[in-house]
């Protein structure tokens, strides 16, 4: 099972001056249950194909094929059921919340599955605690006196509560300090292991990509350059830089490194594995 | 050092223009009401900061500890409880004061979208000095220039909507630029930005720091953009707790992840190595000098 993407195009205002082809061509297939990092440069494209994977938009040729069913070749409420099957996290999603209290905001996507009100209460509650937040203080707040980061949150758990085998969050922390960062990444970690949901996470912080995804899916000018493991993507150091990004910082020190100590496993990004092959080579625990 | 010649001039007086501090805040206290009750949220307490001219000076802590309220009291968007701050010696409490103020200490902010009004870059780089009916002749001189200095020359006739984010902040500097501030602000300039474009702001605000000498405060997230800042100030719960050179900050790394901060991955990575009975110093912070520790190692 999977996303399938197939000969992907997408032109925005066809046909007059400002047209611009955001995708083009893009062939890529998203195996179900990987952590998958989506990265690429501002208008290389990333937000355009996440948008055509759950439906908001259509593609200009091309289509997406989500467990072998073509979303764009369906009926309205089959697409509908798409959707609630892909759950898409927009860049500050805090902006959009907009019920009295935070149960309220996110029992807003639940209610519309036609669930049963009980099944609806579980879910809010799972929600709002799978991201970090408590149920029993928070359900009755008004969503707009809680800090940004709990704002953020709670738009989260509204998507989440849909229960979408896919998730897709579009620069979740952007703006966020670094706890912040590490709670929210690390409760969609945890939902990952233990759901083996698909998670699309698109991020401009090599360091989290390297932390948190087992797959890289590399867009540049429209087009998807590659996707494969972080060891394998990060080894294309230079092209990645020529594409307007990066490699964790980590990456870079294993690289000098192995100019010096050709034994040395420069295939590493997180600080924990750097240490571990640094010691291995350098000898052991020291003089503790 | 060139950082000791300058603080001879130092008069204790504050008669000097050259020699009094550009940002000076004393005993800034700050809380905003919170509706549906008594008890206002306490935003700053006590604060207390200066920052000398040419300097660099990166200021980190989590959400919520006070950061963005100093900056809006700098800019005399808010005004304080009590306490006062100063920028070149005017007070920001002071309501004839404020335009000086705000052309004095130029702001960049997080959004590069909402901080571009026209839809030409010279025309938006050159808006601030229109508004003060600067002769057309010295706009048109003023733009080549800023421009050359955020190296931004050749998209002088682009449109803004078509440029990357990092060139968006660019062009917002260099509108800052235009209106010849001492120093500016930057809270949070890189947070939307992809790795080159933050690469790009970052080589901008370094260089407006080391070649043109523009004092610099600079609020982010990320631990590694102020690797080469003179120093490094750090907030918690709206106050200041602690401040130094970023060898100093960053190499307390248990402090600073008790207050939810990150350090630089190499900093981490030393201190993890450390604490394994490497003798590697606790105060590394750039790559080529954590290569330099290993090999001494070897």
């Amino acid at each position: 099972m999977s996303l399938k993407i197939e000969h992907l195009d997408h032109v925005y205002a066809q046909n007059s001056p400002f047209e611009f082809k955001a995708l083009d061509d893009v062939n890529v297939e998203l195996e179900n249950g990987h952590f998958i990092a989506l990265i690429g440069h501002t208008g290389s494209g990333k937000s355009t194909l996440i948008q055509h994977l759950n439906g908001l938009i259509e593609p200009t040729s091309g289509t997406v094929y989500l467990n072998g069913v073509d979303i764009f070749n369906q009926s309205k409420e089959d697409l509908v059921k798409t959707r609630f099957s892909v759950g898409l996290v927009f860049q500050y999603p805090e902006h959009q919340l907009f019920e009295e209290t935070v149960a309220k905001d996110v029992a807003f996507g639940p209610k519309n599955l036609k669930l049963s009100e009980e099944e609806i209460q579980e879910r809010v509650k799972w929600a709002i605690e799978m991201v970090g937040l408590d149920y029993e203080k928070m359900k009755d707040v008004s969503p707009f006196e809680l800090s940004g980061g709990q704002m953020r949150r709670v738009a989260i758990a509204g998507v989440l509560a849909m229960k979408p085998e896919v998730l897709i969050l579009d620069e979740p922390t952007a703006g966020l300090d670094p706890h912040g960062r590490d709670t929210i990444l690390g409760q969609i970690e945890k939902l990952h292991k233990a759901t083996g949901n698909t998670v699309i996470l698109v991020s401009h912080s090599m360091e989290d990509v390297g932390r948190y995804a087992d797959r890289i899916l590399v867009m540049y000018k429209g087009k998807a350059v590659y996707y494969d493991t972080p060891t394998v993507v990060f080894r294309h150091v230079d092209e990645l830089e020529k594409m307007g990004l990066a490699v964790p910082e980590v990456k870079y020190l294993m690289r000098a490194l192995k100019k010096r100590y050709p034994e040395i496993d420069d295939d590493i990004f997180t600080v924990e594995a750097a240490k571990a092959e640094i010691e291995r080579v350098f000898g052991g625990e020291r003089d503790v | 050092m060139n950082e000791q010649t300058a603080f001879v001039t130092h008069g204790q007086n504050g008669q000097d223009a050259q020699s009094q501090p550009i940002i000076r805040v004393e005993n800034l206290s700050y809380a905003y009401p919170v509706e549906d009750s008594d008890q206002p949220k306490q935003a700053l307490s006590d604060v207390n900061l200066t920052v000398a001219r040419g300097e660099f000076v990166g200021i980190i802590g989590h959400n919520g500890s006070g950061k963005s309220t100093l900056s809006k009291i700098l800019n005399g968007i808010l005004s304080p409880d009590s306490g006062d701050a100063w920028i070149e010696g005017m007070n920001t409490k002071d309501p004839e004061k404020i335009w000086q103020i705000r052309k004095t200490a130029g702001m960049v902010f997080q959004n590069p979208d909402n901080q571009l009004v026209s839809s030409v870059v010279e025309t938006d780089v050159a808006f601030g000095m229109e508004n003060l009916g600067v002769p057309s002749e010295q706009i048109k001189e003023k733009v080549t220039e800023v421009l050359d200095i955020v190296g931004m020359s050749d998209y002088r006739k682009a449109r803004p909507h078509q440029l990357s984010g990092g060139q968006k902040q660019r062009i917002a500097i260099a509108g800052i630029l235009a209106m010849q501030p001492d120093c500016i602000i930057f809270d949070e300039p890189t947070a939307m930005l992809d790795p080159n474009g933050r690469a790009e702001v970052m080589k901008t605000i370094t260089n407006l720091n080391r070649e043109h000498g523009m004092t610099v405060l600079h609020i982010t997230h990320y631990m590694t953009e102020l690797v080469g800042a003179d120093r490094i100030v750090v907030m918690d719960g709206g106050r200041v707790v602690a401040t130094g050179t970023p060898r100093e900050i960053f190499s307390q790394v248990a402090m600073l992840r008790e207050i939810g901060l990150d350090v630089p991955q190499m900093t981490e990575l030393a201190y993890l190595l450390n604490q394994d009975g490497y003798d590697i110093p606790k105060d590394v912070l750039e790559i080529p000098e954590m290569v330099e520790a290993l090999c001494h190692l070897k």
